[in-house]
């Protein structure tokens, strides 16, 4: 059995070689802070750039990174009309503390919970923070693994490079 | 011969490319490989490994095309690192499946993690720095018949290392949003949710009729409105005796849990008020078993703290039985004045309180009964206790601190399984400052300064970091921690950690020299004991 599945993925890789490298994003459902369900491909920016960034409350680099973009968020909006959604990986333990979190931390941003880790592994994260940054066509072209301070200005860099 | 024919038929499919018109396939995944040198150090009790070097690595493939998805894991153990459990061994592929969805209906065939509620009843997750991997292998099916109404159920075999426990795991719950199902708009949203689940393990004892099914189930509500979040969750464990030979070892009383939350915040400020009660609320996947097979999850109710010194002694959820409290306060001072400054302040305050049951929990079989009181607040043995303040300020464009004051009592007998009083409760006194000053564009270095006082367990430590960053790609950073309080002279050592790394896109390569102290890590309110151990390590972390 574990041989023919072994086939079958190594023919599915096979045949999809010459497949262009466009990466869109996974099918999967994660929470909204008023407790309802969307699917991450329904995030809309109408064309504009969208930066998906996956952090949690119990993170440091992430609040960090999250912190320092809030500072400046309207400034990039006005620029590059960016949109910037964060998803929190929050589990059951911590994720009542997501909403007060983001409300008193005073951010602008899309929220949304993915608590069992569902689309952190479609995505295909191992760590948090990891931030990607999503075209006109909502497809991913830069991604970034962690944060240090002065991140942020390499992700304004990609930004820029393909806001109208 | 069968297996050729599908083989050859699957072929043809995907040749003939017709799993759905006018989607492009898309093939992505990540790898991640941690190894570690094992050099032995009698001062700290580090164990050299025979081998030398161990290697934990993964490797995960997604393929996606249209409402289509399969994808695998490839795990390798080779062997496992000192702190994993050594029946992960060797390599394999432990985790594949298929999936696709049409019309609102997903299948899922092969293996795939699931969460009923908050877990209580059932949680399939996988943790890979704690070495848990509890993934389902069955059949998952996925339904939303109208909109704000999920239904989902599922049946499969629970995964422990690279093999499947005995107990067939059944599931089913349902969840509907009552503004969306109704079609109503109101300022109040409403959601409840039921879930269910069984075991079924056949009964080969010998001398004791065991339930061959047990059930457990759950009832849900949130209720919203403005600002205001109430959420809500009961479950009930039915009797699940462990199957002993002796009358005395079995327990047939029932299990049961309680979540509660109120939460209330709008801009600048937050507060969540949480309880939970638990008794007897362990699950496994097969009868008797290692903590390997639990297959529920009790959120821990103490805040998941990232500073080492204030990790140092952890909570973790006594699923026998224990009686929780806790709140959190965020609060954001506004620019201008003595307080806000240029730029705002952040306090973050909380508290937590976990203690036992009346007596303990639930118990019931021949010889002896007992029924824990509910409100087991006042008097009763404290587990842990915690409380801590944290304020965050950018003083300038230059200079970011944070500083952190905590108080934490820790039952060390009941957290870490001792037995009763052999240590008590240690008692800690926590000040942690963390200063980021930036030097140029890109260039920034971080000094961490922690103290840890303490009476009992191993006394007092103290903790220094300093880490300096070249964005976008570069950390080096170097840390100590020093026991110098312990009672014993010689065990007040220092644990040097040296660490550098390089970032780019999507890979990250990070090198390591040092020692690590023995104790308790925690990651996501699970718990594992690690070792000591002084050594190299290597960590790769790559996505495509």
């Amino acid at each position: 059995m574990r041989k023919l599945f072994l086939s079958i993925i190594t023919t599915i890789l096979f045949s999809t070689l010459s497949i262009a490298q466009s990466r869109s994003l996974p099918s999967v459902e994660v929470k909204t802070l008023d407790g309802g369900s969307i699917n991450i491909t329904e995030i809309e920016n109408n064309g504009k750039p969208i930066v998906i960034s996956f952090w949690a409350t119990w993170c440091k680099p992430c609040k960090k990174e999250l912190n320092t973009i809030a500072e400046v968020y309207e400034d990039w909006q006005d620029e590059t009309g960016v949109k910037l959604v964060a998803i929190s990986i929050d589990n059951s333990r911590s994720m009542g503390k997501v909403a007060p979190y983001v409300n008193a931390s005073d951010w602008d941003y899309e929220v949304y919970i993915d608590p069992n880790g569902d689309l952190k592994r479609a995505m295909g994260i191992s760590t948090v923070p990891h931030t990607f940054l999503l075209n006109s066509k909502k497809e991913i072209i830069w991604q970034h693994k962690g944060y240090v301070d002065g991140d942020e200005d390499e992700l304004l860099e990609q930004i820029k490079k393909i806001a109208h | 011969m069968l297996k050729k024919i599908t083989y050859t038929l699957i072929l043809s499919l995907l040749t003939l490319n017709s799993f759905s018109q006018n989607n492009s396939s898309e093939i992505h995944g990540n790898f991640d490989l941690n190894m570690q040198s094992y050099q032995e150090d009698e001062l700290i009790g580090a164990e050299a490994a025979d081998e030398i070097i161990l290697n934990n690595a993964y490797l995960n493939i997604n393929y996606t095309k249209g409402d289509f998805v399969a994808g695998l894991r490839y795990e390798s153990y080779l062997n496992a690192l000192l702190d994993f459990d050594d029946n992960y061994k060797g390599n394999g592929i432990p985790f594949r499946y298929a999936s696709y969805t049409i019309d609102g209906l997903e299948v899922t065939a092969g293996n795939y993690y699931e969460q009923i509620g908050g877990g209580l009843i059932f949680r399939s997750y996988e943790n890979k720095g704690l070495g848990i991997d509890n993934a389902m292998d069955g059949i998952r099916l996925k339904y939303s018949p109208l909109k704000g109404v999920y239904l989902k159920t599922f049946i499969g075999k629970s995964r422990t290392y690279f093999t499947y426990a005995d107990g067939i795991i059944r599931g089913a719950d349902a969840e509907v949003n009552i503004n969306e199902a109704l079609n109503f708009e109101s300022k109040t949203r409403i959601i409840i949710g039921q879930g269910f689940i069984s075991r079924y393990q056949s009964d080969i004892n010998p001398k004791f009729k065991l339930p061959q099914n047990v059930a457990a189930y759950s009832s849900r509500l949130n209720i919203i409105n403005g600002g205001w979040n109430y959420s809500g969750e009961y479950a009930i464990k039915l009797n699940d005796p462990v199957g002993s030979l002796t009358a005395e070892g079995n327990n047939y009383a029932n299990g049961n849990a309680l979540m509660s939350s109120l939460t209330y915040s709008k801009r600048g400020f937050g507060i969540i008020a949480e309880m939970h009660r638990v008794d007897h609320m362990e699950f496994r996947s097969e009868r008797a078993q290692e903590k390997q097979y639990i297959i529920n999850y009790i959120p821990t109710l103490t805040k998941q703290h990232t500073y080492t010194l204030l990790a140092l002694y952890p909570s973790a959820t006594q699923s026998e039985g224990e009686f929780g409290t806790q709140i959190d306060v965020f609060y954001k001072i506004k620019k201008g004045g003595l307080l806000g400054g240029k730029y705002g302040t952040k306090i973050i305050f909380n508290f937590s309180r976990i203690n036992a049951l009346n007596g303990g929990g639930s118990y019931l079989n021949d010889n002896e009964e007992h029924n824990p009181m509910f409100f087991s607040v006042k008097g009763e043995e404290l587990y842990y206790r915690d409380i801590n303040l944290e304020v965050y300020k950018k003083i300038n464009k230059r200079v970011k601190v944070t500083g952190i004051l905590a108080k934490q009592s820790y039952n060390k007998d009941v957290l870490e399984g001792k037995t009763p009083g052999t240590y008590g409760i240690v008692e800690s006194t926590i000040a942690i400052a963390d200063i980021s000053y930036k030097i140029k564009k890109g260039h920034t270095i971080r000094i961490e300064l922690q103290e840890l006082l303490a009476d009992g367990g191993e006394g007092s430590w103290s903790m220094g970091l300093a880490e300096y960053t070249i964005s976008p790609h570069w950390f080096f950073a170097v840390q100590d921690m020093y026991n110098w309080g312990n009672d014993k002279v010689s065990k007040q050592l220092h644990y040097v950690n040296v660490n550098c790394g390089f970032l780019k896109g999507a890979n990250r390569i990070a090198i390591g020299y040092g020692k690590k102290r023995a104790g308790i890590f925690c990651v996501g309110g699970v718990c594992k004991e690690v070792p000591s151990s002084n050594g190299f390590s290597l960590t790769i972390s790559s996505s495509f």
